[in-house]
């Protein structure tokens, strides 16, 4: 995602407007209008959203959405309009490719579009540029009381409970989920915010990777470098939402949040299999 | 002037008078309370009967005020900036003026303390979230030794609050305050021409027309509901975006490594609106939530992002 944005807001940082027109579409511009978000007089958010930012990424990822990854989203209509709301998938592919097409996905929903927003590693913002842009199209950096404040105001954040492991792993696990974290859970409890959960198929072939160079990524200090295609290769991808899922405990032991985290688990299993059964072709 | 008749007006000291904001303040009291005008630049022109003195807080010539007026509430405003001093004499007249200050408010049973703060001291760093509640960590001091009074004024302050409740003290924490004569650091960069800006770091930032800032005091002042408040308005602006609706040019610096800027800011002498001990403040966001204030006191700003940038712009037009 990381270079891919780059040039997104190389775009736009003085587009042409015949250029500008062609990225941000009368739909696109449309798509935003419908968004329920609030901004401030100037179209900020509080944590650096900002709405022609946004508009320019979005033209640019529907346009990927639409003729690159040739997406096939089911199931919009169980995504409210509005409210505080999770959305939970399956994370692959290397590149958070899957993050950005849930986002467009979620922005440009017949049924009530909605800005997402999704949990972006810490060291971020402390990139010149990147992490600048990375805040103004909706990506924050994942603290707590971030995830609080923008459940308390409505938001929906996008949350990938494998983190890396996910990501990472190699083309030979392509589609087995690894460890979920609780995290999610507890703030699914503690806010009584819906889940939506969601299996996405497609984004594993996009970077298959036959190896990870551990001793390099160590020295690097990223948490992987994979031995894969340097770039993301159009394999369709196919998005199964699922019925919003609420839950309630006292959490009174963590081995309570840990079993409603299976069920959570069980559900994108489910809708995994139903993506791998839609799928006729991988590229 | 010890004795006082029943029913008079109270008495309130401000201090940092000369500055633009006490100066509104001591406006807005005029006629309904007695104001005491004090500040350590310079002894205030005020008013026929506002008395004004010029005195520091921590020397022993303070204490005299108090002797003479019975002074029933502090609105502590007065401050040195880090650019009009050293650290050493810096941290003399804010901290221990202020530990001074309060010492002799229990000695003379002072019954309401207002001590202005700043949200400096939340610290700006790459790993704060946004909307910093109350209770968040005061990290400034990791940041820079320049900060580090701001953090104590206020630690004093807080041990002060709750070891002794009858002072009724109230600490606000505003975000940058802007507006006519206020001369800080974010004030002053703003009604330059030219505005120095880190390259590829905009964070978001919050502004406060100094107006409002007055209007924020006064209100916390008369309903007297002690505790620690952060001072915002629900609107936020990415800076460069500030520094372009003011009417700057920017003037970018490169920002890797970051020893860059700060040798920059030192070599050029921009100690004043730009200095390398605020480097992070225009390069990571300290973003507060001022919920707790607007809603404890029904206050809510009336000049928007707009009116303060325009001032700005007004203000370069007129000297062109």
């Amino acid at each position: 995602m990381a270079i891919k944005d780059v040039l997104k807001g190389l775009a736009g940082f003085s587009p042409s407007e015949s250029l500008y027109r062609r990225i941000v579409t009368p739909a696109v511009e449309a798509a935003i209008e419908k968004i329920p978000k609030p901004v401030g007089s100037f179209g900020y958010d509080p944590w650096g959203y900002n709405e022609n930012a946004v508009k320019v990424s979005l033209g640019v990822t529907k346009w990927l959405y639409d003729h690159y990854f040739r997406v096939t989203a089911n199931g919009l209509e169980n995504i409210p309009a509005n409210g505080r709301l999770l959305i939970i998938g399956n994370h692959s592919g290397q590149l958070p490719m899957d993050g950005v097409l849930l986002g467009t996905a979620l922005a440009t929903n017949p049924h009530g579009p909605r800005a997402a927003r999704a949990m972006i590693e810490r060291f971020f913002p402390t990139v010149p540029y990147l992490g600048n842009l990375l805040n103004s199209i909706g990506a924050v950096i994942g603290d707590p009381l971030n995830c609080a404040k923008m459940l308390e105001s409505e938001e929906v954040i996008i949350v990938f409970p494998e983190g890396v492991r996910g990501s990472g792993k190699l083309y030979k696990d392509r589609y087995k989920l690894q460890r979920f974290g609780n995290g999610f859970m507890h703030l699914a409890l503690t806010h009584k915010t819906p889940i939506i959960p969601v299996g996405i198929v497609g984004c594993e072939e996009t970077m298959p990777a036959v190896a990870n160079i551990a001793p390099l990524a160590k020295m690097l200090g990223v948490p992987y470098v994979p031995i894969a295609p340097p770039f993301p290769l159009p394999a369709r991808v196919h998005l199964n939402f699922g019925k919003p899922m609420h839950f309630q405990c006292n959490m009174e032991s963590e081995d309570e949040v840990t079993a409603l985290v299976e069920q959570v688990k069980t559900e994108i299993r489910r809708l995994i299999a139903l993506g791998l059964e839609q799928r006729k072709e991988i590229y | 002037m010890a004795a006082r008749p029943a029913q008079a007006k109270k008495t309130i000291l401000v201090t940092g008078a000369a500055g633009s904001l006490a100066k509104r303040v001591i406006a807005r009291l005029h006629g309904r309370y007695q104001v005491i005008a004090v500040d350590f630049r310079q002894k205030v022109e005020t008013d026929a009967n506002i008395p004004s003195y010029k005195v520091d807080l921590h020397k022993r010539g303070f204490e005299d005020i108090f002797r003479n007026h019975k002074i029933d509430a502090v609105i502590h405003i007065g401050r040195f900036f880090a650019h009009e001093q050293d650290r050493q004499r810096r941290y003399n007249a804010n901290v221990l003026g202020t530990k001074k200050l309060l010492e002799l408010c229990r000695k003379y049973f002072v019954k309401q303390v207002m001590i202005h703060s700043t949200y400096y001291v939340y610290g700006a760093s790459p790993y704060n979230p946004a909307l910093l509640d109350e209770d968040a960590p005061l990290k400034a001091s990791e940041v820079t030794q320049d900060l580090v009074d701001s953090v104590e004024l206020e630690s004093l302050a807080q041990i002060y609050l709750w070891k002794y409740p009858e002072l009724n003290i109230t600490i606000l924490r505003p975000c940058n305050v802007l507006g006519p004569g206020v001369r800080n650091s974010m004030s002053l960069l703003l009604s330059r021409g030219i505005a120095p800006v880190l390259l590829g770091f905009s964070p978001m930032m919050q502004f406060l027309h100094v107006d409002d800032m007055a209007d924020a005091i006064i209100v916390a002042f008369e309903q007297n509901k002690p505790g620690i408040y952060n001072v915002a308005p629900e609107d936020w602006v990415a800076f460069q975006e500030a520094v372009t609706q003011s009417g700057c040019s920017k003037l970018p610096i490169p920002s890797i490594p970051p020893v860059l800027p700060k040798m920059w800011s030192n070599l050029l002498n921009w100690n004043a609106f730009f200095p390398p001990y605020l480097i992070n403040y225009f390069k990571y966001p300290v973003i507060i939530d001022g919920r707790l204030f607007r809603d404890t006191f029904g206050w809510k700003p009336r000049r928007s992002l707009n009116d303060i940038f325009s001032y700005y712009r007004k203000s370069k037009l007129l000297a062109a």
